[in-house]
């Protein structure tokens, strides 16, 4: 198996984009990417897409995504696995990279998701639940973290605050980030006054909808050498495993079990240990998601990740930054481009180009990357070589 | 095009049936056809006494299509007495005054419907166990 | 020997009163509370029809009956507000219970007199020894137009017989039925609300067929008022039954129990099958009941009961009316009541 860099990062800013289509971002953000690698290169495209035919009634995006960009004639692919999508598509290319199929494979990551109504939105997003023994019930995913949350916070004295805190810490890294849909700050008092969701969660604890795309070129670390343009980063581990989709039939509702094991096979891969890491892209798609992945990674123990963010140990200048790009909370979730944007922050931090964000001294970069209520997790470690 | 669908889970969501693992005695809810715990492939089917303690719930204040004229409604998660867990609405009760650990029972209800001219479909929701 | 060997109630939790009611059209609900003998309704909840009050209600049966579900061969549902004009609540009813497919199912429409329709054929079904037992059921969820006199009365709760032959709690010793063509209320098809011929309901319609009934089965049966320990009328308020029983010569006593509209509501199909079910909680065993309903359009089915020592054993098993009716209430407020009854009009 060959080594794999990601030798070009493109994005575009994240928000409700009334003025562009799927097939815009898709390739605007792709164009971003190859202008930053510095080559022209595609061996073949891998795309990370949820529902593209819920949002917008448009399947088949590997033609419609290639043709675009002028690359027809070679493999495209789509791959879905929910909110995971874009760290899957990155998986996706990153084998071909390391199987040889593919001098130069090509990420993409997008969801296009206000051409629909919020209810629209709110149904499409709920099929990464189990249609007929959750969905069917009336459940949201608010609805389901909110579950969740309540078993957190009677299990372990979780706070309303401490909740409140990975928000309010997210929106004030994201206040940095130009490509963040929400980029400003927030207050603990605006965090507990928003609208009630799913009790306890409130409006200021979820993600919001949005429209992104993100993209990332891979190729061997031979060839990264010779192209001089960065520093040359490696993907130096990728780790992906399944849980029960329904939370209804997992033993621990608090353990996220895909999480535990994606992470754990993604450091064995790179030959790490999770103290290694200097700082996390997690998939906070509502407040308590971001405690529970650190916890079930082993980042903090099981418990502590409440208190832990409220003291400050996952803030920009605590002890392990986590979701230094303002993460999905700030940013913006455009569920398939995620994987792929959060991979896209840790290149930047890894370069050293993260400017009022930059995690000084960052070498080693972990991406958590979920679907649905943790029925899915990719997890990649990001390495400046 | 909710009928086939609805149909098929009839059993389930009519009368509660569930499998029963002829080798391990795990209940699945739904059925399946190998078992999540010692992977074999013979169940028996039983129905599920409806009777089980809240583990955690929610109430949905932003409900989804179809269910916008019932919030604030509850959904809960709920350890069966035969031990395996069912998600499923709370009604009959008011949302703000439940706790985990609640006594709960099935009661047959409507959940959603086709439009006004369409499809009803009937499923559990659990009740407070007050007797009544 | 035929009779009950279970019965099973249903009422929803939601209540709403007649002043709440009244509040809104600029009525007078002290004059209309004593006029009709009525205090309040019950409301069922928007998840709850006559298909799942139905199911509550005979699951209580199965389970007063200890039988096997399996053994019911007939499934009748008696209601005027079936949730579909086309597609039997009975399967639906049927399916919930395990009882299907070996079994014949009917949904029967008499105004408020289809739930002891269904009592009456099944009855005479386990009699004829077709079958070893029977499901009839009274369900409904009835609606009043908006501002209309019977908004304060329609209301919503089943009662559910099974009937055979062994371990029988109320034995069944006669019955009569009373029926001529009187249109004294009719809902035509496609319209939302019932309507009435107001004032004619009473003599010519309730009246008459009650009158009926009773008489023919006191003369059939050689009985008299007060060889009967209870008697239940149906209710359409609480003034029409008591009147009845005074004139025909019963006492309070004896309607006592069996007397729910003025808590309760009219729940139609369901409304003497549930004040029988209320008499059977409180009744002593060898205790002859009288039962007799009335569905405008116009007939009444009179019944005569008598109970057995077993009714002591098993009543306990599932909840009584009155804990159904006296515990857990909620009470609405009219908007919110008009929006589960879907009175509120919203765009399509």
């Amino acid at each position: 198996m060959k080594e794999v860099a990601i030798i070009g990062i493109g994005i575009i800013k994240f928000g409700e984009l009334w003025d562009k289509s799927l097939r815009d971002i898709a390739v605007e953000s792709a164009l971003n990417c190859l202008e930053d690698s510095g080559t022209d290169r595609i061996d073949s495209i891998n795309i990370g897409c949820m529902s593209s035919g819920l949002f917008i009634g448009q399947e088949h995006l590997a033609s419609i995504i290639a043709d675009y960009l002028g690359r027809l004639n070679i493999p495209s692919t789509r791959v879905e696995s929910a909110c995971a999508s874009g760290g899957l598509a990155v998986r996706s290319a990153f084998l071909e990279v390391a199987a040889g199929m593919s001098d130069y494979a090509l990420a993409i990551g997008v969801e296009k998701m206000t051409d629909v109504s919020m209810g629209e939105a709110t149904y499409a997003l709920a099929t990464a639940a189990d249609q007929d023994y959750e969905a069917f019930h009336g459940i949201t995913f608010p609805g389901l973290y909110a579950m969740l949350a309540r078993t957190h916070m009677e299990r372990w004295g979780t706070t309303r605050e401490q909740l409140a805190e990975v928000a309010i810490k997210n929106h004030r890294n994201g206040s940095m980030n130009q490509y963040a849909q929400f980029p400003f700050t927030i207050t603990l008092d605006a965090v507990l006054k928003s609208t009630m969701i799913a009790d306890p969660l409130r409006l200021l604890d979820c993600s919001p909808v949005t429209d992104g795309a993100a993209a990332l070129l891979l190729t061997t670390v031979e060839n990264a050498k010779k192209l001089k343009k960065h520093p040359v980063v490696v993907i130096s581990g990728i780790g992906s495993a399944v849980d029960s989709i329904a939370l209804s039939q997992r033993k621990d509702l608090l353990e996220l079990k895909a999480v535990k094991t994606a992470a754990g096979m993604a450091l064995q891969m790179s030959g790490r240990t999770i103290n290694d890491i200097d700082f996390a892209e997690v998939h906070d798609c509502f407040t308590i998601a971001e405690i529970l992945v650190l916890e079930s990674m082993g980042i903090l123990e099981p418990g502590k990740g409440g208190p832990a963010t409220l003291e400050g140990y996952t803030a920009l200048d605590g002890k392990f930054p986590v979701n230094p790009s303002g993460g999905l909370k700030s940013k913006g979730h455009p569920v398939g481009a995620t994987g792929v944007a959060q991979i896209f922050e840790i290149v930047n931090q890894l370069r050293g180009n993260s400017g009022k964000r930059q995690i000084p001294g960052a070498r080693i970069g972990l991406a958590q990357n979920m679907g649905g209520s943790g029925g899915s997790c990719i997890c990649h470690i990001i390495e400046a070589k | 095009m909710n009928i086939p669908r609805h149909w098929r889970e009839t059993p389930e969501r009519y009368r509660l049936e569930a499998a029963k693992c002829r080798k391990c005695g795990k209940i699945a809810f739904p059925a399946r056809l190998i078992c999540p715990d010692c992977g074999h492939k013979e169940f028996e089917k039983i129905n599920l006494s409806g009777k089980g303690k809240l583990l955690t719930y929610t109430i949905i204040r932003t409900a989804p299509e179809g269910f916008e004229d019932i919030a604030p409604y509850a959904v809960g998660i709920v350890e069966m007495e035969e031990g395996v867990s069912v998600m499923g609405q709370v009604t009959d009760c008011d949302p703000e005054e439940l706790k985990t650990g609640d006594t709960l029972v099935t009661k047959f209800r409507r959940m959603s419907e086709e439009g006004k001219t369409g499809l009803i479909m009937y499923s559990y929701k659990f009740v407070p166990d007050i007797g009544v | 020997m035929v009779g009950i060997i279970g019965y099973g109630t249903q009422i929803p939790r939601y209540r709403i009163k007649v002043e709440e009611i009244a509040k809104v059209w600029g009525a007078d609900a002290e004059t209309l509370k004593r006029g009709l003998n009525l205090n309040e309704k019950s409301v069922p909840a928007p998840d709850e029809d006559c298909a799942t009050l139905s199911v509550g209600a005979a699951r209580n049966a199965l389970v007063r009956a200890g039988i096997d579900p399996a053994l019911i061969g007939a499934v009748y549902v008696g209601s005027e507000s079936h949730p579909y004009a086309v597609k039997p609540t009975g399967t639906i009813v049927s399916e919930a219970l395990g009882i299907c497919p070996h079994v014949h199912t009917a949904d029967l429409e008499f105004a408020c007199k289809a739930g002891t329709e269904g009592m009456f054929i099944a009855l005479y079904l386990v009699k004829s020894g077709v079958m070893t037992c029977a499901l009839a059921i009274g369900a409904d969820t009835s609606q009043g137009a908006p501002g209309d006199a019977l908004e304060y009365s329609a209301s919503a709760g089943a009662a559910a017989f099974i009937m055979g032959r062994e371990n029988i709690i109320a034995e069944l010793l006669d019955t009569h039925c009373y029926m001529t063509d009187t249109p004294d209320f009719w809902r035509r098809e496609n319209a939302h609300y019932p309507e009435h011929s107001g004032r004619f309901t009473g003599e010519p319609a309730y009246k008459k067929h009650v009158f009926g009934a009773v008489n023919a089965i006191l003369d059939k049966t050689g009985m008299k008022p007060e060889d009967f320990d209870y008697l239940i009328f149906h209710q359409p308020n609480g003034k029409f039954p008591v009147q009845a029983a005074r004139q025909l010569g019963f006492t309070e006593a004896q309607y006592h129990y069996g007397l729910l509209t003025p808590v309760l509501g009219n729940t139609y199909s369901a409304s003497s099958p549930l004040g029988f079910a209320a008499t059977l909680d409180e009744a002593d065993p060898d205790q002859l009941i009288l039962l007799v309903s009335y569905g405008s359009g116009a007939g009444s089915d009179a019944f005569v009961f008598r109970t057995t020592e077993r009714l002591l054993k098993n009543r306990d098993l599932a909840p009584k009316v009155r804990k159904q009716l006296d515990e857990h209430r909620k009470y609405l407020e009219y908007g919110v009541y008009a929006k589960f009854r879907g009175k509120i009009l919203k765009p399509e």
